[in-house]
Formats: structure tokens, C-alpha cells, sequence
């Protein structure tokens, strides 16, 4: 067995595994908590539960005014990193080839040099962003383990990927190999960290706005 | 380990109050610092450990201990330093004033943890001692003041005769039980006459009570939650004894969040009555017709006090009422919703030692006030004005913060009688 099939086989799986696994169970273990009853008189003509929270939900896709100007660069920054990140994985077609192997759908690819593109700058946000909590010192003492390592397993199936189209450095094999191991450890991850907000936010923002709608106000 | 600090009552506390939104918010929380630019206390201080996520480390700590679904990895463990350090800043850096849930892009409600953070601390000892000696006040003497049912009566006759105004009380039956704050009776006895007159002149049956009046929920501040319920209780029975229709609540931001949004939850049953700030109470007679006003020429801007405002939902109803009444009404950047807090808010006006950072917060409304060219900044509660009025005598500030309900009861046109269907 080559490094590449240990990768491609039982690596993956067992990342897998974990990440379907460790996602459920984190959820899970929140969902199943006791949900407060609310019991207060809601405001009159406020917006339902559901409309509340989808509410919430759209307005915190950007910034509030009086933010704006302070948030601008990080929310630029995480915009164009989630979507090149998306682009990336789905538009590749290796990408796609392998996802059609393992879940059986499939779906056009994007040309490789604008994937390749795309992946170079998703890599320059992630270093933006690293070197952000690096130098802000609210950032820097917010920062823990778990925020460092959650950027390191993301970065790297970036980085390890274009490494892998440039042929440079081992042979293509090898770095593929790396490649994935580098994916298969983002997703042994994934359930025990900050990457487990990619689910949360769903929760959060709509319970937040309807906290808030019910109330009858608008944030 | 400091012996006087009990950690396990601590942890026990606040995991026991961990419900479902509260445990999504720890866990959702991505470090992303946005918060920190929301936050007045952070905005003054530059401190970053004013930064409204990290408030909440010993907290996420103790639940990633006891309930993460990871904590079999091994989580550290909660210390008496932690709480100690911490006790100042989910106490006087944190008027659960809800601005930075604005900007999270999580949607986190930061202010609804750090109340159940303060009932952890306070279980474990901890806590602000004039805080927790305000709250202890209106468990045993009926108000944090302590202002008894007595003092209450004498306080009240006092104002009557003082403002020549006609205030009902204990009466047996009536539609409108009143409420008050002690901030207003002891400091602000204008406000008291103020809403006295315009109840009287809505042609409302209305009442104080001795055995339910003081508003304010200083347990609620404490993080006691049975000092908070014994208050709302005392005030729901008073309502209920005569069978009140509505309680009117008094310019008092976080009287009006406890009663309105948290009453019914504490004491576990839906309110029989229903709950106005005096702010919605005066809109209402104003929709109806019946609240005519000379109006008033002086430029003046509104001060949203974050309970009635952001975390209340009452934001248009100040506007409705200052519409073509203050003609020359000018809003300040930001406003509404997005206003900067006055910095006392949460209990933090009751502690001594958060003066300084008071004072330094109150820079910000001063700016803001300053770029409307306003010369008088009115609000619709006592506690934010009280602060104001504090930290504006430090300063030497020049310009005047008043009251909205005085500032409609000293103009209103009283021979205009009030007609129209009576309100409640
Ligand atoms: S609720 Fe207000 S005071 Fe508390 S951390 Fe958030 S912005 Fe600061
Ligand atoms: S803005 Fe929200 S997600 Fe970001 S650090 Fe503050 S609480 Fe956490």
C-alpha cells in the first residue's frame, strides 16, 4: 500500500467517519438540552418565530451601519475566503471526479487556471486573516489553541493542494498524498472546533432574532 | 483556594441555567473580536479585556468542563483567580446593554450569558458589595433605597402636596397600577408628579400600591435570582389584589425589561395584565387624541436607554411622541437601536468603584450630543440619567439631560380635556 492509498482509503474514511460522527454528536448534545419556554406577552404585530430569526439571519450577512467602516476588512476578508474556499473545492475537477466516486453526484467543473486563481487567493485571506489575529491585541487575547489549530487545518488543504498542481518540490504522487491527509485531518477536526460554526450560526443568529423580533426590534 | 469563594456553587449555577441558546452561544463564538468595537466599555478604555467575548471565558470554561460533549479530552478546570478576576469585569464592564449582538456576526446575545454568568458569581460569593448590598436592600426593606412601605407613603403624600397634584393610593380597585423607581422618588421627584398628572388627566382609575411599588430589580443586577422573583412577585400580587388591567412602568430601563420580558418567565405563568412603559402609555393617549402639547422650540435629542430601546422594543414609540411636539428634534449618530449605552446601565451605576470608567464612557454620549447641537438631551429613565447627571457634574458639561415624561407633563394643555375612549 503506497501513501496515496493509505490516504485515499482508510485515512479518509476514518476522517470521515469522525467528522459525520463528531458533527451529529456536537450538535446533538445542544439540541437535546432543555429549551427555555418563553411565557412573556409578545409584542403586537412583531414578526413570527421563523420570520424573526430569518430576519436576523439575512441583516447579520452584513455589517450594520454604525460597523461598517471597522468591520469592512474582515468581512471582506472571510466573504472572499468562504467563497473561494467553495469554489475551490467544488469547482475543481478532480475535485468533482472524486466527489461523484464517493456520494455519486456530479456537476460541471470551473477551468483549472481560474480554480488555481481562485485558490491563491483564497490562501492570501487565509494569511490575512492569521496575520489580523496576530497583530490585534483584542484578537491575540481572544486568541486559544483551538483558533490557531482551526486555521491551520484549513489552510493547509489550500496550500498542500496547489502545491500538488505545481509539481514542485516531491514527486505528484507524494504531494497528493499529503494533500489528502491534509483534508482527512480538517475533518477529524472539524467536530471539536471553532469549524463547527459553519452549523452554529444557523442556530445562533435564529434564535437571536427571534428573541428579538418578538419584542419588536430590529438589530 | 480562597476559602470564601465557592467555586462549585459557581459551576452548578450557571450549568443549571444552561439551556439550549445559551450552550449554541458558548460553542458558536469564532474569536473574531468584532464585538470589542460595540462595546462602550472597550470604546473608552481601549482595554481589549473589555472585549464582550472574552467577559465570557470563565464561563465557557466551566462549561466546556461539565457539559462540552468534548470534556472527556480534558478540559482545564474553572479557578477561584479566574472568578475573582473576572467578578469586575462581567460587573462593572458589562451593562448587558445587547449594542454588541449588533455587530456578531454569530448573532451572539453576549448580554443574556453574562446575566446567567452574574447568577453563577453571585452563588459563588462574588459579586460587587453595594450591588449586592442594593439588591439585599429591596429584599428586606422593600426597595434598594430603602425606601419601606412607610417612607414610600410619606414620600408620595410629600409630592402630592409639593407638585398640588392628586396621586391615588391603595386604592382597592383601579385599572392602572403605577409603578415607580426609587432613583425618581428620592432624586427625581418631578418625574413622579409628572406621571401622576398625566394619568389624571388620561381620566384613568389608576394606583399606587404600598404593598407593590418599587419597579427596579436590583436581584435581577446581582445575579439573585430570588431577590428578583421576591420583586416581581410583590409587584404582579399588588396588580392582581387590584385587579389592574395594565402596569405602568416608570422611567426605568431595566424595571421595563424585567417586568415586560422576563416576569412571566420567572414566575413561570403568563401575566394577567398587560405591561406599558410610561413611554408606550403616553403614545397611546397620544394616538387616542388625548394628549395635546404646546410645543417646544429648544433643540433637543433623545437618549435611547438600551432596555426600553434595543432590548425593549419601544424606539418609535419616543419618536411618535416627539413628533411635531419637539420641533426642533435632532437624532444623534448613531441613534434608535444602535445607541451608545450611558454606561450605568446593568447595575453598574450602583457600583462604586466603576465610577471612573462611568465618567469615561459618558465621553461618547457628550461627543454625540455635541455634533446635534442639541442643548438638552432628554431619556426615558431615571438610571440613565442619574448616570448622566453624575458623570455630566464631573465633566462640568454645560449641556441639560431631562426627563421625556417631565418634558410632556410640563407641557401639556390641561384644559383641553382628555376625550376620546379611556386607555386600559
Ligand atoms: S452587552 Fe453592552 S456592555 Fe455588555 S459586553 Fe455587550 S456591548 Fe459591552
Ligand atoms: S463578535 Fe461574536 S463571534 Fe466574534 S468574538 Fe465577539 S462574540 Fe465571538
Amino acid at each position: 500500500m503506497t501513501l496515496l492509498d493509505v490516504a485515499r482509503g482508510p485515512a479518509l474514511e476514518f476522517a470521515f467517519a469522525v467528522f459525520a460522527i463528531g458533527v451529529a454528536w456536537r450538535l446533538l448534545s445542544v439540541l437535546l438540552l432543555p429549551w427555555a419556554t418563553e411565557r412573556s406577552a409578545k409584542r403586537p404585530g412583531t414578526p413570527s418565530r421563523a420570520m424573526g430569526a430569518i430576519g436576523l439571519f439575512v441583516r447579520h450577512l452584513w455589517p450594520a451601519g454604525p460597523f461598517r467602516r471597522n468591520a469592512l476588512f474582515i468581512t471582506l476578508n472571510s466573504y472572499v475566503f468562504h467563497l473561494g474556499l467553495a469554489i475551490v473545492v467544488f469547482g475543481l475537477a478532480q475535485h468533482i471526479v472524486f466527489l461523484q466516486n464517493a456520494f455519486g453526484v456530479s456537476w460541471p467543473s470551473l477551468p483549472s487556471g481560474v480554480v488555481y486563481v481562485v485558490a491563491v487567493i483564497t490562501l492570501a485571506t487565509l494569511a490575512a486573516a492569521l496575520a489580523h489575529r496576530l497583530t490585534s491585541p483584542v484578537l491575540r487575547l481572544l486568541s486559544t489553541f483551538n483558533d490557531y489549530m482551526s486555521w491551520f487545518v484549513t489552510a493547509a488543504p489550500v496550500a498542500t493542494g496547489l502545491l500538488a498542481v505545481s509539481h514542485l518540490w516531491a514527486p505528484y504522487e507524494t504531494l497528493l498524498a499529503i494533500h489528502i491527509l491534509s483534508v482527512a485531518l480538517l475533518l477529524a477536526w472539524f467536530p471539536f472546533g471553532k469549524l463547527m460554526h459553519s452549523f452554529l450560526v444557523f442556530l445562533t443568529r435564529s434564535e437571536t432574532g427571534a428573541f428579538y423580533s418578538r419584542r419588536g426590534v430590529e438589530i | 483556594m480562597d476559602a470564601t469563594i465557592n467555586l462549585d456553587a459557581a459551576v452548578r449555577t450557571f450549568l443549571a441555567n444552561t439551556e439550549e441558546h445559551l450552550s449554541s452561544y458558548l460553542e458558536a463564538c469564532v474569536h473574531c473580536g468584532q464585538c470589542a468595537d460595540a462595546c462602550h466599555f472597550y470604546q473608552a478604555s481601549g482595554d481589549p479585556r473589555h472585549t464582550p467575548a472574552y467577559k465570557l471565558f470563565p464561563i465557557v470554561k466551566a462549561y466546556r468542563r461539565q457539559k462540552w460533549p468534548l470534556s472527556w479530552l480534558g478540559a482545564p478546570k474553572v479557578t477561584a483567580a479566574d472568578l475573582q478576576e473576572w467578578e469586575e469585569l462581567l460587573f462593572d464592564t458589562c451593562t448587558m446593554c445587547g449594542r454588541c449582538t449588533i455587530i456578531c456576526p454569530m448573532g451572539i446575545d453576549i448580554a443574556t450569558i453574562v446575566s446567567g454568568a452574574r447568577q453563577a458569581f453571585a452563588a459563588a460569593g462574588l459579586g460587587p458589595a453595594d450591588l449586592v448590598a442594593a439588591a439585599e436592600n429591596a429584599r428586606d426593606h422593600g426597595s434598594p433605597l430603602g425606601v419601606t412601605p412607610e417612607k414610600f407613603k410619606d414620600r408620595i403624600e410629600w409630592i402630592a402636596d409639593e407638585h398640588e397634584v392628586d396621586i391615588p393610593l391603595d386604592k382597592a380597585k383601579a385599572d392602572i397600577l403605577l409603578t415607580i423607581s426609587s432613583i425618581e422618588l428620592m432624586k427625581y421627584p418631578d418625574s413622579v408628579a409628572a406621571m401622576a398628572k398625566l394619568l389624571n388627566h388620561a381620566g384613568v382609575s389608576w394606583t399606587f400600591s404600598t404593598k407593590g411599588y418599587e419597579a427596579t430589580n436590583f436581584g435581577y443586577f446581582a445575579g439573585r435570582p430570588e431577590i428578583a422573583k421576591a420583586a416581581t412577585k410583590r409587584l404582579v400580587d399588588a396588580a392582581e389584589a387590584i385587579g389592574a388591567k395594565t402596569m405602568v412602568i416608570p422611567e426605568c430601563g431595566h424595571a421595563y425589561g424585567v417586568m415586560r420580558w422576563s416576569a412571566a418567565n420567572m414566575l413561570g405563568r403568563k401575566l394577567p395584565f398587560q405591561v406599558l412603559h410610561i413611554s408606550e402609555f403616553m403614545a397611546q393617549l397620544k394616538r387616542e387624541g388625548r394628549l395635546k402639547l404646546k410645543p417646544v422650540a429648544e433643540p433637543i435629542t433623545y437618549h435611547d436607554p438600551c432596555q426600553i430601546s434595543r432590548r425593549g422594543g419601544c424606539t418609535k414609540e419616543a419618536r411618535y411622541l416627539l413628533d411635531g411636539f419637539a420641533t426642533d428634534f435632532r437624532e444623534m449618530t448613531p441613534t434608535a437601536d444602535q445607541n451608545w449605552c450611558c454606561g450605568g446601565g446593568g447595575g453598574v451605576q450602583a457600583i462604586a468603584r466603576a465610577a471612573e470608567l462611568r465618567y469615561k464612557v459618558f465621553k461618547i454620549k457628550m461627543d454625540q450630543v455635541e455634533a446635534t447641537g442639541a442643548s438638552t438631551m432628554i431619556s426615558s429613565c431615571s438610571n440613565c440619567r442619574l448616570t448622566m447627571d453624575e458623570s455630566k457634574a464631573h465633566w462640568k458639561w454645560d449641556k441639560g439631560i431631562g426627563s421625556l415624561v417631565e418634558l410632556v407633563a410640563d407641557n401639556l394643555i390641561e384644559d383641553a380635556p382628555a376625550t376620546g375612549k379611556p386607555t386600559a
